[in-house]
């Protein structure tokens, strides 16, 4: 468990020491938002019919950035092999490396989140579910991401490859999430959605590191 | 316990008498022709029985007929991404080579018949539905499972080496059969546009023979033709395999000559 906990530590110190990684996927999910009034016309009413699936969408996207890099920096120069070496299993690795891309995407995406909202117009009571929905898939996407990216590995034109072998498996978050949103901005009751998600991320929980593990295996 | 490794190697063994690439092309060479024959004639019979002979729908009226292959490619999509998963844990498990090839081969046969499945969908869809394409779950579903065959046709051939390519291809199988019992059960379970089985209630099947008879020759008839391609391609991949390894091995004979 130590040895996890620094894995963790190494990660976040990285990614603290590197800003701009977890920023540049900050930014682009405020200027995917910022595309869709450009496209659907600045319409308060429209805007805010669409917010829940470009929230989403966005979020998604922007999440799936930082995943090409997420082993290959450490395939490159050795690291990989020494974490496989190191007596924590590979699922266990690639558990902290989801864990790790989560904090350091997700975490500020939720941050982020609100900002998005006030532009695509969402209903304010609605901000409080967005937030939290988009902190479960981008979970949710942190993890499938996880497994993508150690299946992808060593693979030639593996950043196209990625998004999508994943995209397709994060479907069922974007319907629940949007639903959600929906909800809770129509005044409706979103919890039913938000469980759906958590189930979700909770069956992802144990299924994706152990696939990525399987992959980093076969390394 | 000190007698389970035996009884559970027995399985392994008796698939491994199949692994040797020489016995595969012997046995396989008798078998294609029967195979492709029987797809032949089936669907020689079939196609003319469902396409002219067999009546129009009293409620569909002649728009039914897309459904002798709509239906078909359907089961064939589903039950294909089955004999991949099967494929994939067998070559996990037991590093079958033969399953890797298999799974390798069967992904580009399986993205077309779920290309099928859709478009002729899409194609009944039209006057029935009055659209091409409505985001019902059980479309959706089988559009992810569209993408799980192509992605996984494209994972499988990524890697310059191309063990570890069927390794991360089976993987990706596995997980993509999560998503087999949704698209199942997704017209149970979300009660939306696409109408649920109706071959399978046991005691009342929903089709009036005229239907039904000539369906299930289609049926028939596609699942040979299937499994007939991908014996094809699994065949000419293990022939493509010992071509290069003769081409290696006279490339070097002509290397230490000349050397």
């Amino acid at each position: 468990m130590t040895a996890w906990t620094a894995l963790l530590a190494r990660e976040l110190r990285l990614a603290l020491r590197h800003p701009a990684d977890s920023l540049a996927a900050v930014m682009f999910f405020v200027l995917v938002a910022a595309l869709f009034p450009f496209g659907v016309g600045p319409e308060p009413q429209a805007l805010a019919r669409l917010a829940p699936g470009a929230l989403l969408a966005a979020a998604l996207l922007a999440a799936l950035l930082p995943l090409d890099r997420l082993f290959g920096a450490d395939a490159e120069d050795g690291t990989l092999d020494q974490l496989l070496l190191s007596g924590l299993g590979p699922s266990a690795v690639a558990a902290a490396k989801a864990l790790a891309h989560w904090l350091t995407t997700g975490l500020p995406l939720m941050l982020a989140t609100p900002i998005a909202c006030a532009m695509l117009n969402l209903p304010t009571e609605a901000w409080g579910v967005a937030v939290l929905v988009l902190g479960l898939a981008a979970g949710f996407l942190s993890l499938l991401g996880t497994a993508g990216a150690a299946l992808t590995l060593g693979a030639r034109r593996g950043g196209v490859l990625l998004p999508l072998l994943v995209l397709p498996l994060a479907i069922p978050a974007v319907i629940f999430g949007a639903a959600g949103i929906e909800a809770a901005a129509a005044g409706l009751a979103a919890r039913p959605y938000v469980l759906l998600l958590a189930a979700l991320l909770a069956a992802a929980l144990p299924l994706a590191p152990l696939a990525a593990g399987a992959a980093l295996r076969g390394e | 316990m000190s007698n389970t490794p035996p009884l559970a190697a027995r399985p392994a063994a008796s698939l491994h008498r199949f692994a040797n690439p020489g016995r595969f092309l012997r046995l396989s060479g008798r078998v294609l022709p029967w195979l492709s024959l029987g797809a032949v004639l089936v669907l020689g019979v079939g196609l003319p029985w469902a396409l002219w002979f067999s009546p129009p729908d009293w409620q569909q009226g002649e728009t039914v007929r897309i459904l002798y292959i709509h239906v078909p490619m359907a089961w064939l999509a589903m039950g294909g991404y089955a004999g991949l998963a099967v494929a994939s844990a067998m070559a996990l498990v037991w590093r079958h080579p033969l399953a890797d090839l298999a799974a390798r081969e069967l992904s580009p046969v399986g993205a077309a018949v779920t290309a099928l499945c859709l478009a002729t969908g899409s194609l009944w869809g039209k006057p029935m539905w009055g659209t091409w394409w409505v985001w019902d779950a059980r479309l959706t579903s089988v559009l992810v499972l569209f993408f799980l065959w192509l992605g996984h046709a494209a994972l499988v051939r990524a890697f310059d080496d191309p063990e570890r390519g069927a390794r991360m291809g089976a993987i990706l199988a596995l997980v993509g059969a999560l998503n087999l019992p949704v698209v199942k059960f997704s017209v149970d379970w979300w009660n939306t546009l696409h109408q649920p089985a109706s071959l399978t209630r046991v005691n009342a099947p929903a089709l009036h023979v005229d239907i039904l008879y000539p369906l299930l020759t289609c049926a028939v008839g596609f699942t040979l033709a299937f499994a007939a391609l991908v014996l094809f391609r699994v065949r000419a991949a293990v022939m493509e395999r010992r071509i290069r390894t003769l081409q290696m091995a006279a490339a070097r004979r002509a290397e230490t000559v000349a050397g």
